[in-house]
């Protein structure tokens, strides 16, 4: 567990693998590697090493402040790690990452807050990133929109307003958003959090179909229903550390760390 | 809210009343001051024997030319202080710097002595780099001309008209760049970054996002400061612009009625004004009704 984290891909010590042919056959869609955040003094992350691999669905949880945000926010770069790397599909993110959007393309990001834009129809929150980043056609976007907003159940709110919607649509709005720029990674940072009880599992339906239909996830939920049905791995993340990486059989069962079992008989209590 | 008058307000009005008839005795007993108000309605509105019509006389040209400048300032204000506040939202710390000091500068210097700076430094050279004097002239003896006069009036004053508007949309930008900057920072930050994880750029997520959203917040303090400006505008009749105070200074030194002339530019530079805050409350009102 200490060097790999991936799914049968021993790296072996070095931080870069070497050898075209490893690159062509699987390479791992992220790679996290010796992982270190700082804000200021404080440390939030500490060597975080990670491989999601293409289709692969990742959980991860641990408790309010053990970095879980900002370990997904260091993917798609809303975070600047301190050192170490992080490669999304190869490209290694840095400040001369030259064209950081590109790769955010390609990241999807769904938040607690929906953060859906107010000022714009549900329609317009969606089109607005194919038109101005993909450089849609209005009509194909909209099409596009429309397709989506299918796929998360909600076709009739398209010339509503975000507020004018309940949380539960809000939120499905908003992985359609991210669904529209047809990334190839989808993150979740708790997206059930901040939504009444009674929304939870039409958000989690359609996550779960997403997963499904084979999107790459990686989800910070403590929602573990969801975990147990869809995750490939269990990540348990503590004071800024991954503790623990396993299969949710043997995560939720057998857990190998003390600290993990005490967590998963917290939240399993209710 | 009370709406009925108790003892405290009795005072307060019988205090307000008692100052009023000491100045009024003053003004009356010790200045002898001769009151000639029917002289003031000839400077709003004279009948031209000439023309056989009724023409605006110098305290309307004067309402209208504040109107004009306060518009037209008001307009570049906004884009200006737009940028401004943009910019002291930037990353880059230069840019940033250099429109914290072009606030700085406006805030602690005395408005008439930035006025005076901006006039002789700038809008003069500017007005002679440009032959704008040569250009209006020839516009104003052209057939077109009165087009020109109909947005910017008589087109022998356009240089003073366009230094004055030069001058305060200068001045005023700073105030909107400082409102503006609170727009902008009071937009949640989940939208700046909702905006660059779908892979917006920052000129997109700033003018699609981010602007839309603080220029809606910032509606009611704009409005305010817009009224400031036409207040603040009497300010360049110290460099000969003619609005209202410029054109009210001359007819005092015409007639010598100086209270009336002065009471008339108050009473119109108060309706203009109150007039605005009644039209902005009501829109905002309407804007608050429908969401
Ligand atoms: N912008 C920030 N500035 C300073 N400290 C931060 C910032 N964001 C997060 N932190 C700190 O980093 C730690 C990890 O935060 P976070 O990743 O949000 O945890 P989680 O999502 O697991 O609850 C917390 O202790 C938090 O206080
Ligand atoms: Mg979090």
């Amino acid at each position: 567990m200490r060097e790999s984290l991936g799914c049968g891909h021993v790296l072996g010590h070095d931080a870069q693998p070497e050898g075209d042919a490893w690159m062509q056959t699987d390479q791992p869609i992220i790679r996290i590697r010796n992982l270190d955040k700082y804000y200021d003094a404080f440390q939030a992350l500490k060597n975080i090493n990670l491989d999601v691999h293409q289709g692969e669905r990742i959980v991860i949880c641990g408790p309010s402040g053990s970095g879980k945000s900002t370990l997904i926010r260091c993917i798609n770069r809303l975070e600047e790690h301190s050192a170490g790397q992080v490669f999304v599909d190869g490209v290694e993110l840095s400040d001369e990452t030259r064209d950081i959007r590109a790769v955010r393309q390609e990241v999807g990001m769904v938040f607690q807050q929906f953060n859906l834009f107010p000022h714009l129809t549900v329609l317009e929150n969606l089109t607005i990133g194919p038109i101005r980043v993909r450089k849609m056609s209005r009509p194909d976007a909209e099409a596009k929109a429309r397709l989506y907003l299918d796929r998360v159940h909600i076709p009739e709110q398209a010339d509503k307003y975000p507020a004018q919607l309940s949380g539960g649509q809000q939120q499905r709005v908003a992985i359609a958003r991210s669904l529209c720029m047809e990334p190839r990674v989808m993150l979740f940072d708790e997206p059930t959090s901040a939504l009444d009880p009674e929304m939870i599992n039409e958000v989690l339906d359609v996550m779960v179909e997403l997963a499904e239909s084979g999107m790459t996830m990686i989800c910070v939920t403590h929602e573990m229903g969801f975990a147990r049905k869809v995750a490939d791995r269990m990540v348990f993340m503590e004071k800024g550390e991954i503790i623990e990486v396993a299969p949710p059989a043997q995560f939720f069962t057998n857990p190998a760390s003390a600290r993990c079992r005490m967590f998963l008989d917290q939240i399993l209590e209710h | 809210m009370l709406k009925k008058l108790r003892w405290p307000d009795y005072l307060i009005l019988m205090v307000l009343l008692a100052a009023a008839v000491v100045i009024w005795v003053r003004v009356e007993g010790v200045l002898v001051y001769e009151w000639r108000w029917h002289i003031i309605p000839n400077y709003l509105l004279r009948y031209d024997e000439e023309a056989g019509r009724w023409v605006t006389n110098l305290l309307t040209q004067g309402l209208i030319s504040t109107i004009r400048i306060s518009l037209m300032s008001g307009f570049l204000a906004l884009i200006l202080g737009t940028v401004l506040g943009v910019a002291r939202c930037m990353q880059n710390l230069t840019i940033r710097m250099l429109a914290r000091t072009y606030l700085e500068v406006l805030r602690n210097v005395p408005p008439v002595v930035v006025i005076f700076i901006f006039y002789f430094f700038l809008s003069e050279q500017l007005i002679a780099a440009f032959l704008i004097e040569d250009w209006s002239r020839t516009i104003a003896r052209s057939d077109q001309g009165w087009i020109w006069a109909l947005v910017f009036g008589d087109m022998r004053l356009f240089p003073s008209l366009i230094s004055g508007v030069l001058v305060l949309a200068l001045f005023e930008s700073a105030f909107v760049g400082e409102i503006v900057r609170a727009g902008i920072q009071s937009v949640d930050r989940g939208q700046r970054e909702a905006a660059r994880s779908i892979g917006l750029s920052r000129l997109d997520e700033l003018r699609f996002i981010v602007l839309p959203q603080a220029l809606r917040k910032v509606v009611p303090p704009l409005a305010n400061q817009f009224i400031t400006l036409v207040k603040d505008s009497s300010i360049i009749s110290l460099i000969s612009v003619q609005e209202l105070t410029y054109k009210t200074a001359a007819v005092v030194s015409s007639t010598r009625a100086i209270f009336e002339a002065w009471i008339t530019a108050a009473v119109l530079y108060g309706l203009l004004c109150f007039g605005l805050s009644l039209v902005f409350r009501r829109l905002e009102g309407q804007a608050s009704r429908h969401g």
